[in-house]
């Protein structure tokens, strides 16, 4: 092939390299306004009044807007329709937007925020999950606090008569998604009483769904335009909705271009985060190894609103026996509310916690049946024609295994591995893995989101314009979906690029999410590019006066022994006046998971992964050194290894940085280190060497066999360091992040 | 209060007005509309507004503008003269040590500064940049397009 299966630089790299990129805070347009938000004080409070007349005063200050200036709907449409983009009577965490200003400067926006006074009475709060499912707790969504249950029942684990169990829990704490662009919006009123919306964002069809909201106008009035986005994991896919219709409403008020960019603490404060876990789990298991039986109780924080906490919990509930075919599985679980932020997508997607939970408590069970914990893994690992825990029979593309022998081929587990009991002195060496299996897309549990559309364009010259609905966010989407239209028409990849993602360019394609994106705008690209195809290669037979198949292979079209460049081909095309532009369409065919009991295909393929991580710990100080992590991942075809590569350092360090040094602090709702210096993410000096390992256990509904990656480099991160530190000291900690307090005491 | 001062920006003096509270950064991408420098966090704590200023790399958020009164600052247009990639940007490009990009600025920066002031060891270039984030690349391949540019 010419162009999949090359690591081209990526396209957008020259541009970000001198700065010549356009984040939208670089934007700029005539009589721009800048805006700001007014927030609840208090994590749960009713609005008696509001003075704001000091503020009102402010020279400079354009307009002052609350909830009843919404001209449409005042809620934000995601999967319940319970969030208001303006608290009205009662806000339930602290942080939630009350009311936004618009002046001529940022600063004034800001100094006007700070003098609007919020009269109110505070109400009972409660901010842990486990106490607002309590009868007694106050209510912060509906009867029970309670958004969402999930169950999974496979078998019976009552009868599965196992010869040996274990069961613990285990709790995660908050992740920051920590891009380094914050929430930013810059939004356009139209003449005709439309608006454009220009911003940061990983779903523009969201965005463009909240716009239309809040104005209360038709689809065709709003252009959703998509800029270089600074890094999301997740952080852009629910919340630019507020943001972008918050800017939207302030636009169609003042008639003026409105920027609004959130500051880092504001973003910290009010922006969506990883849900923190509670997970007790059991497994049962033969004396011979294998798992029979597994429970699992799962309950994430929520926070205050439900945004994508029923879709976060789905994904954890029907990953949450781990990677491993076990034939009784009973799974409940919870998505609570809470006095909090609102929790929503992060890289992982409500696999992370519960695989921190599955990943330490096998190493646990191999402990106890005097295992080695790669021995279990092998022994229970799901196999080709196995069943997952929803009863999903995977009868291809399936590489787990391979993942587990590169992995620890890479690493020297053979060698290194020693049992715990054998280790002493102040610094300590352990060696640790982790395994996980992730359903690429959305499967069951976004079904009527499974669709991706894109607009292919050959121009005279051969330059190739391709439009999606799925976005470029730093993982290399532009990239790879113009290696993938490229090599479908037997272009020159110089010559295809991908537009910025614009909504009025394709159809609504659903989010830029769970690793869809190769899979599902690629196969759209290859439904345009192949009507495409055909025209041209009718001309290459006219032009070569030849019959029969043709084949494009170094910037010629080939039939037989005869050939025609490209350059001509099209010009040809052209010249005779033919069509060389397509819509594609993909939509992904029926899952058959049931909701009832949980069974069925839950999604159409599987991405698997393992890594190995090695520490060193100082037993004093708790101080962890990461040595070396390798990171090995079933994609079924990598269109570019060096940006798959990328994405697995990355997701490889982000996960390292969840389980050992992340932690955000929160008193009475409250988060009490909003900044980089008191949340810390990790930085070059900490940054072990990461090694990614591609495993290529084509998937045949994919575009050349490709699956997805953007989040498994994340998943089992944390618990193979974890296990490592187990194996180093003995010492099995069971709440992330596992910082060097825990670790001493 | 209203200020007039002078900056010298990539060779080109400027006279502009600015108030007393306003950053170098400010008035780099919202004054002069040099947008290539960034704000990640606005407290020092990420890196992405570096720019050098009288030789050393400085964080433009932490900088008042009057402060920068009479100095001579380069920012990442300086240093892509001609729109010709300069060595630090060309490693950055081909080690693909960008992702989102939006870190970039300010990790060339630093290096650039290290650099010109013939810091061009490894362990030298990597002090350079271990106070600036990035949240997408891990580093690995930063670290790569560092040994790219001792290499030569
Ligand atoms: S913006 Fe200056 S250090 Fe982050
Ligand atoms: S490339 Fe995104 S923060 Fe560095």
């Amino acid at each position: 092939m010419d162009s999949v299966g090359k690591s081209f630089v990526r396209k957008d790299a020259a541009s970000k390299a001198t700065g010549a990129a356009l984040f939208t805070a670089d934007l700029k347009f005539p009589e721009m306004l800048f805006a700001a938000t007014i927030r609840s004080p208090k994590p749960h409070i009713k609005i008696l009044g509001i003075d704001d007349a000091k503020a009102r005063e402010v020279m400079g200050v354009v307009g002052i807007y609350y909830a009843k200036d919404i001209p449409g709907e005042n809620v934000v449409p995601l999967v319940f329709m319970d969030y208001p983009f303006l608290a009205e009577k009662e806000a339930k965490f602290q942080g939630q937007p009350i009311g936004l200003v618009v002046a001529r400067d940022i600063n004034t926006a800001r100094k006007a925020v700070r003098l609007v006074k919020i009269k109110y009475r505070e109400l009972r709060t409660v901010f842990d999950p486990l106490d607002a499912m309590k009868k007694t707790a106050p209510k912060i969504y509906g009867r029970d606090n309670i958004f969402k249950k999930f169950i999974v029942k496979k078998g019976n684990t009552k009868s599965a008569k196992p010869d040996v169990e274990v069961e613990d829990v285990f709790t995660t704490n908050y992740q920051v998604h920590a891009y380094l662009e914050t929430q930013s919006m810059v939004a356009v009123p139209q003449p005709d009483g439309g608006v454009n919306v220009y911003g940061s964002m990983q779903c523009p069809f969201y965005v463009q769904d909240a716009v239309k909201k809040i104005l209360g106008v038709p689809y065709n009035k709003v252009k959703i335009v998509q800029q270089t986005t600074g890094g999301a994991f997740g952080g852009k896919e629910d919340v630019p909705s507020i943001v972008a219709g918050h800017a939207a409403v302030l636009a169609a008020k003042t008639g003026k271009p409105v920027k609004l960019i959130y500051t880092r603490e504001e973003d910290f404060q009010a922006m969506s985060k990883r849900h923190p876990g509670w997970a007790k789990i059991k497994y049962g298991a033969k004396k011979n190894g294998k798992i029979v039986s597994c429970e699992v109780k799962y309950i994430l924080d929520g926070g205050a609103f439900s945004t994508l906490s029923p879709i976060v919990l789905w994904r954890g509930t029907v990953h949450a026996a781990g990677p491993y075919e076990i034939p009784n599985v009973y799974i409940e679980t919870y998505a609570v509310a809470t006095n909090k932020v609102p929790c929503g997508a992060y890289r992982g997607f409500g696999q992370p916690q519960i695989a921190f939970a599955n990943e330490s408590l096998i190493d646990i069970l191999a402990e106890k049946l005097g295992m080695n914990p790669l021995e279990i893994r092998r022994i229970n690992a799901i196999k080709k024609g196995g069943r997952t825990e929803t009863g999903h029979k995977i009868t291809g593309s399936i590489g787990l295994d391979k993942t587990i022998n590169l992995a620890v081929k890479s690493a020297g587990w053979n060698r290194k591995w020693k049992h715990p009991s054998s280790k002493s002195g102040s610094r300590r060496y352990g060696i640790g893995m982790a395994t996980s299996i992730y359903g690429v897309g959305l499967g069951a549990g976004g079904k009527h989101l499974a669709k991706s559309g894109s607009f292919v364009q050959v121009e005279p010259d051969g330059s190739v314009l391709v439009a999606v609905g799925n976005t470029e966010m730093g993982q290399g989407a532009r990239t790879v979906l113009s290696q993938i239209a490229a090599e479908a028409l037997g272009a020159p990849y110089e010559m295809v690029d991908l537009m910025a993602t614009d909504t009025s360019r394709v159809p609504d394609s659903g989010p830029t999410v769970a690793s869809r994106t190769t899979v599902m705008s690629g196969n759209s690209i290859l439904n345009a590019c192949k009507s495409i195809r055909k025209r041209i290669d009718d001309t290459v037979r006219k032009m070569l006066k030849a019959k029969g198949r043709v084949i494009a292979k170094d910037g010629f079209y080939h039939i037989g022994g005869k050939k025609v460049s490209y350059a001509n081909a099209i010009a040809r095309a052209w010249a005779d006046r033919i069509h060389l532009t397509a819509a594609g369409w993909f939509r992904v065919e029926g899952t058959t998971y049931n909701e009832k009991n949980g069974q069925g295909d839950a999604y159409f393929t599987y991405t698997y992964s393992t890594m190995v991580a090695e520490v060193e710990v100082d037993v004093e100080t708790g101080e962890v050194s990461i040595l070396n992590f390798v990171s090995a991942h079933d994609i079924g075809k990598a269109i570019n290894p060096k940006l798959a590569e990328g994405q697995i350092q990355g997701g490889g360090l982000q996960g390292i940085g969840y389980g050992t040094c992340e932690n955000l602090v929160l008193e009475n709702g409250k988060i009490l280190n909003p900044n980089f210096t008191g949340y810390i993410v990790p930085t070059a000096v900490d940054a072990p060497p990461i090694k990614p390992i591609i495993v290529e256990e084509k998937y045949k509904g994919g575009p050349f066999g490709a699956k997805g990656l953007g989040e498994p480099p994340l998943i089992c991160a944390a618990p193979a360091v974890a296990n490592a530190i187990y194996n180093a000291t003995g010492k099995r900690i069971k709440s992330l992040p596992i910082i060097p307090e825990k670790l001493v005491c | 209060m209203k200020h007039e001062i002078k900056l010298f920006v990539n060779d080109i003096p400027y006279n502009i007005t600015v108030n007393s509270q306003d950053t170098l950064l400010y008035a780099l991408r919202d004054i002069l509309h040099l947008t290539g420098t960034k704000k990640g966090c606005g407290e020092g704590e990420c890196g992405a507004c570096t720019v050098i200023m009288d030789g050393e790399a400085v964080r433009s958020c932490l900088i008042l503008a009057v402060e920068a009164d009479g100095k001579k600052i380069i920012t990442i247009e300086g240093v892509s003269a001609n729109g010709k990639l300069s060595r630090v940007q060309r490693a950055f490009v081909e080690a693909g040590a960008i992702q989102c990009g939006f870190c970039t600025p300010g990790f060339v920066m630093a290096i650039e500064a290290a650099l010109r002031k013939k810091k061009t060891k490894k362990e030298e270039l990597i002090k350079a940049v271990s106070g600036h984030l990035c949240r997408c690349t891990g580093y690995e391949n930063i670290i790569k397009a560092i040994d790219k540019i001792v290499r030569g």
